[in-house]
């Protein structure tokens, strides 16, 4: 599949989809309500990204975003898909049941950002002790007793 | 030529003469203290020896900086652990706690009442002597459960569970391997197993069901002792320490003590029954070499069988990896156990119809 | 400071817990688990029922620390997530960075790279196949691994200075060129490796309990390693051919010839031969590359303050362990707006619970020790 033909096969399924292929790999914007059916999709259709080798968050101090690198285990296709979310209430459904490294990536990002996983079996604290307050990932977060910042 | 029995005889002349009707009483402390030196003696010289089999097989030293090429190593060790506190977890129970130490430690020491050292050293001539050291050394499985279920501490309590069904599984397989020597030499008294290897030992004469119920015999002590690779008692990677896992300081000391000395007494037991205790190696017939070798004094042939084994005992330590549980019961009741017992079976066989050499 | 995450319990004292069943601590401090991990047990009589990772113990929260660290100096920080294979972790960044400055780097620094790279992977699996045996109860194979891990350690030393967290791969190429004695001693190691591995396979290999305890352990289908996200060997023992040096070669590895090791099978002994055979491959890579290291620089020339024009970038790199990918957001400043690790290990934890569910804690030291975790990997 050419990055032309995924183009046109993701806005086939998801017209409200926004795509970029300037960079290395193709990049995908989905809004956060069809993410969930978006995912299933490009895990069951023609490029069975089946690999998702990254789950990670980005703050934008206006809006968070949900970053999954996946790609392909036959194939090479990868494919980077964004999804933005509120920055004051992130909410987002799990993909766990779909790729099941989600869990503990998704664990991970919870902590870190405060982002809310809809229907993830086991949403606690991973990293952090559980009476951990606030979300030191996010870019306001300071803590003056153990520094970060140099 | 040179014995402790001209020795002993004197000495017992002599109290006779000096004390008159206390001399059993003052003969039972001499042999008292005797038995708790030999006992200091025999864990610092094992874990010391442990230690540079280990460092041998294992390419490195091993303690070398403590006496004469370490030699001192365990006595200091041994300070250090006298100095240390013995702690007792606030959840424990406090006396079973404190026993338990005690208790493997008892039956470690009676377990040597029978043992023959050299010609005419042996502290207690009992008739069912083997009997009693199979008895007396199940004993133990209990100050190994009591000392797990005291701790009040998960690993420690999987730990004696798992000691319990091992040592009560094995002792099976190493009880049918003592009763093939007891069938051949028909006594269950050590003196007389002995003297009935006069013209050769047993491992020799007995053909192969002999060798196999030894080779049985060494795997079963092993797992008796709870040593690697059926070590799963204290698996140090699945239970951190396993039934002694809370105990510290001078308690911690008796329990490594007691294995050293449990391995000492099996050693042994198997150089008696198997290599002809402090019998010289004797060849029927070969008048002129068995002079020859009756010129090595009897404790050095003892001490020799039973330091071999141990060593043996100590390589599969350092060379195999840990069983697993359900491995190791397998292992015990569909392996040993069958084997066992038919090897029984051929054992009596020979021994009725005398094929034996 | 803290409250007590998890308390010992039982079903007297737990109501979650079913007759029966009781809750084990292995770690944050246990013999088996290597530094510092912390896994909640639920078990009933030996066997497992549950296991729940606690992680966070050695967290130093790397990703904040490199957002305020500038391009030269983030690198250095992830010689300590997975401090086995540090200069691969540094290698992945420095690609990385090179990426968003688009520079060229001289062969010599790329022949290097791939040499010090392979050296870390032989270093990290015999360390790995020490610990591993050590785990199941034998301790002399530590012994015996440690020697030729020390060999390369000192290979190491000589060359950059240090013998764990190295530091060498810098934006462009290395930091320093490499000792006169390198090529001497890069070869006698060989020779020495080829001579001595033979001993671990009689004493590990072919030991019978060894294989009873490894043979049908944790077994990890294809489908599911590819669902947990594994890489590395635990992937390749599952027949995933994710090997990232074959299928996205990067710095010079697509001009050599390996193999790509993989087996079927999915169990610990599939693991374990996984990472012995990656050792041999390792040499063959390091016999093509020894004798015709190429002459001239070793660092490309580059500015004293690294700049990365806004955008993203993603670099994968296989280190021992599986596939680190570095993903660095630059704004255009001296700092990376964010960066996220992907560390092969953390993918690899999360398929600890599903493969050692139902079988023997025994077991659960076979599995464990064959997915090879590194703690601070995990942590970051």
């Amino acid at each position: 599949m050419t990055k032309e033909e995924m183009i046109t096969w993701i806005l086939g399924i998801e017209p409200a989809a926004t795509t970029d292929d300037t960079g290395e790999w193709l990049v995908v914007q989905v809004p956060v309500d069809k993410w969930k059916n978006f995912a299933a999709c490009i895990h069951k259709g023609p490029p069975a990204l089946d690999f998702l080798f990254c789950l990670t968050a980005v703050d934008w101090k206006t809006h968070l975003c949900v970053v999954y690198h996946l790609r392909s285990s036959r194939t090479d296709e990868t494919m980077v898909v964004k999804v933005q979310l509120d920055r004051d209430k992130p909410q987002i459904d799990t993909v766990c049941d779909i790729w099941r490294t989600a869990e503990f990536h998704e664990r991970e990002a919870f902590e870190m950002f405060g982002i809310t996983f809809h229907q993830h079996p086991d949403l606690r604290k991973l990293i952090l002790p559980d009476d951990f307050n606030g979300y030191p990932m996010r870019k306001d977060f300071e803590d003056p007793v153990n520094m970060i910042k140099l | 030529m040179f014995s402790f029995q001209q020795w002993a005889a004197q000495i017992h002349s002599f109290l006779l003469e000096k004390t008159g009707t206390y001399t059993l009483l003052i003969e039972c402390i001499i042999i008292g203290i005797l038995a708790i030196s030999l006992f200091a003696i025999l864990g610092l010289v094992l874990v010391l020896m442990e230690r540079k089999v280990a460092a041998h097989i294992q390419i490195r030293m091993g303690p070398n900086r403590v006496g004469p090429a370490g030699m001192l190593q365990t006595v200091a060790d041994t300070l250090k652990l006298l100095m240390k506190e013995g702690l007792v977890p606030r959840l424990a129970d406090k006396f079973l706690f404190n026993l338990a130490p005690f208790l493997v430690m008892m039956v470690a020491m009676m377990l040597l009442a029978p043992i023959a050292f050299a010609r005419g050293v042996q502290i207690w001539d009992i008739n069912i002597g083997v009997l009693y050291i199979t008895a007396v050394s199940s004993v133990s499985v209990i100050g190994v459960m009591m000392a797990g279920w005291s701790s009040n501490n998960k690993f420690a309590m999987l730990g004696a569970m798992r000691s319990g069904a091992q040592i009560v599984s094995y002792e099976l397989s190493a009880g049918f391997s003592i009763l093939c020597i007891v069938v051949l030499s028909g006594s269950l008294q050590i003196s007389d197993i002995i003297a009935s290897q006069e013209s050769g030992w047993w491992l020799f004469r007995g053909h192969i069901p002999v060798l196999i119920a030894f080779v049985i015999y060494i795997i079963a002590v092993t797992a008796e002792t709870n040593r690697a690779p059926f070590d799963l008692a204290e698996a140090e990677s699945e239970l951190t320490a396993g039934f002694h896992t809370e105990y510290s300081g001078m308690r911690f000391a008796l329990f490594f003590l007691a294995e050293y000395i449990n391995i000492f007494i099996v050693c042994a037991l198997g150089a008696t029954l198997f290599l002809g205790g402090w019998m010289p190696l004797h060849i029927a017939h070969w008048d002129g070499f068995n002079h020859l070798m009756d010129w090595i004094p009897s404790s050095v042939w003892f001490m020799g069988k039973t330091f071999f084994l141990i060593f043996l005992i100590m390589w599969f330590r350092w060379t195999f990896p840990r069983l697993r549980v359900d491995q190791l019961l397998n292992l015990e009741w569909k392996y040993l156990l069958p084997i066992g017992l038919l090897n029984l079976l051929l054992v009596t066989w020979i021994a009725i119809k005398g094929w034996h050499f | 400071m803290y409250a007590e995450t998890q308390i010992i319990s039982s079903s007297e004292n737990n109501p979650q817990l079913k007759e029966g069943q009781l809750v084990i601590n292995v770690g944050p401090q246990h013999p088996a688990t290597h530094g510092v991990l912390h896994l909640v047990i639920t078990l009933e009589g030996e066997t497992i029922v549950k296991i729940e990772p606690h992680l966070g113990y050695i967290h130093r929260s790397i990703e904040k620390m490199s957002e305020s660290l500038s391009y030269r100096q983030f690198i250095y920080v992830t010689s300590r997530m997975d401090y086995l294979s540090a200069h691969i972790n540094n290698l992945g960044c420095a690609l990385c960075v090179e990426k968003g400055m688009q520079i060229e780097v001289p062969a010599r620094a790329q022949a290097i790279r791939i040499i010090m790279s392979e050296l870390t992977r032989i270093a990290s699996h015999e360390l790995w196949i020490g610990a591993m045996a050590m785990d199941l109860g034998a301790m002399t194979p530590f012994f015996y691994t440690f020697r030729e891990r020390e060999t390369i350690n000192d290979i190491m030393e000589q060359t950059c200075g240090a013998r764990l967290t190295m530091n060498y791969m810098v934006p462009g190429g290395v930091m320093y060129d490499l000792h006169p004695e390198f090529v001497t001693r890069v070869r006698a190691f060989i020779t020495q490796f080829k001579d001595k591995v033979t001993e671990l396979e009689d004493l590990v290999t072919n030991n019978i309990i060894f294989r009873n305890r490894t043979e049908g352990i944790g077994i990890l289908s294809k489908e599911d390693a590819i669902s947990f996200g594994c890489t590395g060997p635990v992937a390749r023992a599952s027949g995933v051919d994710g090997d990232i040096r074959k299928r996205f070669p990067y710095t010079g590895y697509e001009q050599l010839d390996f193999e790509q090791c993989l087996h079927q099978a999915g169990d610990s002994f599939a693991r374990y031969i996984v990472r012995i055979r990656e050792m041999y491959q390792s040499i063959r890579i390091i016999e093509q590359l020894i004798d015709q290291i190429p002459e001239g620089d070793f660092q490309a020339k580059t500015k004293a303050v690294i700049k990365l024009p806004k955008g993203e970038f993603y670099t994968r790199v296989e280190t021992a362990r599986g596939e680190l990918g570095v993903y660095i957001i630059s704004e255009g400043g001296t700092t990376p707006y964010r960066i996220k690790y992907r560390s092969p290990g953390f993918s690899n934890l999360s398929a600890l619970d599903h493969m050692a569910r139902g079988s023997k804690i025994g077991d659960l030291m076979a599995t464990m020790g064959t997915l090879d975790l590194v703690i601070p990997d995990i942590d970051r």
